[in-house]
């Protein structure tokens, strides 16, 4: 029998706020145990939350971006239940009427092959609503420490349709819904540092089935590879279990990244009754018209809509593209280089294939980058020109990258520019060239255009390689015209 | 002055002060004195931090002699309901589970009495985490009425009330939540006012029912409640329930609003289980008005036998939410008997709350549970909701409403053993606070066994300048407010 696998994401995402979700105290990752924290984090008696309105306007925003229905009234709820790394012993969260319904995260599939794009898809979304983080439990040997820093940081919570069937576009999803987000401004969505998490609900079912199969929650997928590998590896174990005769039952497991292999947390679903409940210490917050066109006005456009327009606009291949689009800034910095020197698909170029190349091998960011979009417009430009060979320009790159020096300069003190020859030393040197391989001149003559390389070498072996390329062709073929 | 200091109302002392005829050093130091001589009896305070007290009037006295008096409630001492956070000081709702606890910050109304200058004066008794109607649930053991030791000041607020009756503060803070201002303030005789909801900001106000906590001021004289009214006012913005209104000049309004007033009278609010005593001294409080020339109206409020259910269904809803904090994880009590994390709550939950703050987080519990939500919680809401509408619709015919506060006076400690007998003492007060209303208790008489008996004089939403002003017309005539308890 074939069997088709089921698969819905819920992914929460920390909202990039300055103060936490419902006080003013400071909002961050990586600082002193239970430093980020005040009366309201600590839940000490007496305290009220406070809503944190930045953060509500990025979860508008970040619904309006994957074109979610947004709720005129923003309301809080209290989910209760007791834990030691949630203070009050309740979560404000959003119970029944989210702030975002509905929506969907376009994906990309891989292409059949690398440089063709793939076919694509919307994932619908069931909901995004705001809640606050919890804090942080440390287990030791014989204690548990509880780090509240995390505690009450705005969060959100992307609930998809169990709408995918294959690890692939649980990949895809994740890599679109990250690049949106940040797109957004809304989150860094750094998985190390916790700001994106993602829990998957996986069944299988017989082909043709509609029914939902037996569910299993996979959890602690902590990077989007492995949130593919998990999948695919959950999928795997599902089949077996149904092929050797076995049954699922409902359950959470715990995947390892590391060792590639899962196991049981709990089965079945602990009973949890949450008793829901509209938080009387917060008022619920109307979310008017102009309210939400103020935000709409603030979104980016997105990475698909920007591939389109660099098709459209810049002619660029779909391997540039695919490759620029999915980081804003780098997206960014390719349109002003091309801007700048006016040869996009040179920029598009350099960027991709000798700037990420450098960057990556320095482990540095783009924005730590000594080489700006003015330093590449300037060598494009050179190139173009002929002033500049190509190998010359890959040394050049290499040193700009690493003194941020301009091209031009760097050329000049390198001696890399070609050389601004004597017209009459470059004639006779061609001259030599073609009194020299009668075999080629013959091959030429007969239609091989190709064959005028081989005049080219004794003639750059003459000029020390620093003759421009372009004259020596123009010459070669001026002085081959008139023999 | 008298060597009586500690019975005046605070305009008096005021004056005082500011003719410096009296320090607030030697006022304070009264109180003190006064605190330590009777309190053995009375009970009203969980602690007090005499030096704290001392410091707070000497700086006081310093500011007056700067030119840099802070108005009337500058150097006067006034206690607060040991729910009102005030930094370095205990905060302990009377509870063994937060027995230790310090509060590291200040309370929105703290901080606004400290602006205003007075003399913070103790932390007093309550039913644990104001849950109660007699002080008889606390920690601490109860609290004595000045009227009658052998009786209950009433509750939640009762060592605010009992506390003001016997001269140990002049002005206290209490909170109410179904009626544990106004009940207590009736019982020992002294006026409480209940603001309307947002009007105070509940910052720093530990929570029992958050839709329904109000803090309010406990005073001699109408007054006197005036102005610590005024002091503690006021948008928020740390409590998103605080509403953003223009604060009047309570007391300057005391004097310009005059009536007659169209008062109503609720029949629901003289049935059965009211006191006959009490309900003779209500009669005659609503003939003086009808002899000021007050327009006395019967009006309805036909929903008022459900305000006890509803209330017991959304404050203890609430509680068992807002109590759940109470773990023994970050502060409070921590048993040392438990076996596990899990153990860890059960335990020390179990040996630091008491039986009727158990008794009411699992009763909210229960409301809240899945399949019972919509049965009570959601229900009692729109029940709720009906009970407001009665009251607005009332005060399309009336300016006030006027009832007894109490449907009993106090009783004696250890009489009502059963709490749902202890539940109806507030059947007057509740709905109140259900529909967010201001109600305020004067002393309107004394049983013929010399137990005080207070009126309840309900206003409009943010219209207390106008409750006030009924309220005082009637204490300017009388002189109830003027008599002292013995201490018996």
């Amino acid at each position: 029998m074939n069997y088709e696998a089921v698969i819905g994401l819920e992914v929460h995402v920390q909202i990039k706020t300055k103060s936490k979700m419902f006080t003013r105290v400071a909002a961050g990752y990586g600082h002193e145990e239970n430093t980020l924290t005040d009366p309201v984090v600590l839940a000490l008696p007496g305290a009220l939350p406070v809503m944190n309105k930045a953060a509500l306007d990025a979860v508008i925003k970040a619904g309006l971006l994957l074109g979610c229905e947004i709720a005129p009234v923003c309301k809080w709820d209290r989910k209760n239940y007791f834990y030691p790394d949630s203070p009050k012993n309740y979560q404000i969260s959003q119970y029944d009427q989210p702030i975002c319904l509905g929506g969907a995260v376009e994906i990309e599939l891989p292409g059949p092959a690398r440089n063709v794009m793939g076919e694509h898809k919307k994932i619908p979304l069931t909901r995004i609503h705001l809640e606050e983080d919890v804090g942080k439990l440390n287990h030791g040997a014989s204690d548990s420490l509880v780090d509240y820093n995390r505690a009450g940081t705005p969060l959100m919570e992307i609930v998809s349709e169990p709408a995918m069937h294959t690890a692939e576009e649980a990949y895809a999803y994740l890599t679109s819904l990250r690049a949106t987000m940040i797109y957004g401004g809304i989150s860094d969505c750094d998985m190390e540092k916790g700001q994106l998490r993602c829990d998957a609900n996986i069944s299988i079912r017989p082909a043709g089935e509609t029914r939902l199969g037996v569910k299993v929650e996979l959890k602690n997928l902590n990077s989007i590879s492995f949130v593919r590998d998990g999948i695919a590896h959950e999928i795997k174990r599902q089949l077996a279990v149904v092929e050797r005769g076995g049954t699922l039952v409902q359950e959470t497991r715990d995947y390892d990244g590391q060792t590639g292999t899962s196991q049981s947390l709990r089965s079945k679903e602990m009973a949890h009754d949450y008793r829901y409940f509209p938080d009387p210490d917060l008022m619920p917050v109307k979310v008017d018209a102009a309210w939400k066109e103020k935000l709409r006005a603030e979104c980016p456009e997105l990475p698909f809509a920007k591939q389109e327009r660099f098709f459209k606009d810049y002619q660029l291949p779909y391997t540039l593209t695919s490759v620029l689009v999915w980081d804003r800034a780098l997206a960014d910095y390719f349109e002003e280089t091309a801007k700048l020197s006016g040869k996009p698909q040179s920029a598009g170029n350099w960027i991709v294939n000798d700037l990420l190349r450098e960057l990556g091998a320095a482990k540095l960011a783009l924005s730590n980058s000594k080489v700006h979009a003015a330093h590449i417009a300037a060598l494009v430009q050179l190139v173009d020109a002929g002033t500049i060979l190509g190998t010359a320009a890959k040394e050049i790159f290499v040193e700009m990258f690493v003194s941020g020096g301009m091209p031009g300069v760097i050329a000049d003190r390198r001696g890399l520019k070609a050389a601004p020859t004597d017209a009459g030393e470059l004639e006779q040197w061609c001259r030599d060239a073609i009194a020299g391989n009668a075999k080629a001149v013959a091959e030429f003559k007969a239609g091989k255009d190709s064959a005028i390389n081989a005049l080219k070498g004794p003639v750059m072996k003459a000029a020390k390689g620093k003759a421009n390329p372009k004259l020596v062709d123009e010459t070669l073929r001026r002085l081959l015209a008139a023999t | 002055m008298s060597s009586e200091l500690f019975h005046r109302p605070i305009t008096e002392l005021a004056a005082a002060l500011e003719s410096k005829k009296l320090s607030a050093v030697e006022l304070t130091q009264a109180v003190v004195a006064r605190t330590k001589a009777v309190d053995g009896r009375v009970k009203a305070f969980n602690s007090f931090d005499e030096a704290a007290a001392l410091a707070q009037a000497a700086a006081s006295d310093a500011r007056r002699a700067a030119g840099q008096a802070r108005g009337a409630l500058d150097g006067i001492p006034i206690g607060l309901k040991d729910v009102i956070a005030v930094a370095g000081q205990p905060l302990t709702a009377s509870s063994k589970m937060l027995a230790h606890f310090v509060s590291p910050y200040d309370a929105t109304v703290t901080q606004k009495l400290k602006q205003a200058g007075a003399v913070l004066w103790g932390r007093l008794n309550l039913d644990e985490f104001a849950m109660g109607s007699s002080t008889e649930n606390s920690a601490n053991g109860p609290t004595s009425n000045p009227w009658d030791l052998t009786r209950v000041p009433g509750g939640s607020s009762g060592g605010s009330a009992a506390a003001l009756a016997a001269g140990e503060a002049m002005a206290t803070l209490g909170s109410d939540t179904g009626g544990s201002i106004r009940q207590p303030a009736a019982l020992c005789g002294v006026v409480g006012l209940k603001p309307t909801y947002g009007l105070v900001s509940r910052y720093g106000l530990i929570a029992f029912a958050s839709s329904l906590d109000q803090i309010g001021p406990f005073a001699r004289t109408v007054e006197d409640a005036a102005i610590v009214l005024g002091a503690i006012a006021g948008h928020d913005e740390r409590d998103s329930t605080s509403f953003q209104t223009d604060i009047p000049d309570y007391r300057a309004e005391l004097g310009s609003r005059r009536g007659p007033w169209r008062l109503g009278v609720p029949k629901e609010y003289f049935g059965e289980g009211l006191d006959p005593e009490i309900g003779a001294a209500v009669e005659q409080t609503i003939a003086f008005y009808r002899g000021q020339g007050c327009e006395i109206k019967e009006v309805s409020l036909p929903h008022t036998r459900y305000c006890l259910d509803t209330y017991y269904v959304i404050a203890t809803a609430e509680a068992s939410s807002n109590l759940a904090r109470y773990d023994g994880i970050r502060y409070g009590h921590r048993s040392k008997n438990a076996t596990d994390a899990v153990d860890l709550y059960f335990q020390s939950r179990a040996e630091g709350f008491g039986p009727e703050v158990k008794r009411r987080i699992i009763l909210g519990t229960y409301v809240l549970s899945s399949g019972y939500y919509d049965a009570y919680y959601l229900r009692a809401q729109k029940v709720r909701t009906l009970i407001r509408q009665d009251f607005l619709n009332a005060f399309r015919e009336v300016d006030a409403l006027i009832t007894p506060t109490s449907p009993m006076p106090a009783f004696k400690i250890g009489e009502k053993a059963d709490p749902l007998a202890l539940y109806l003492c507030d059947i007057y007060t509740i709905g109140v606070n259900l529909a967010g209303l201001p109600g305020i208790s004067v002393p309107c008489g004394f049983t013929r066994s010399g137990l005080p008996i207070g009126a309840q004089i309900i206003g409009q939403p943010f219209q207390e300048a106008q409750m006030l002003a009924i309220a005082r017309t009637y204490e300017q005539a009388h002189d109830w407010h003027n008599r002292q308890p013995q201490l018996r």
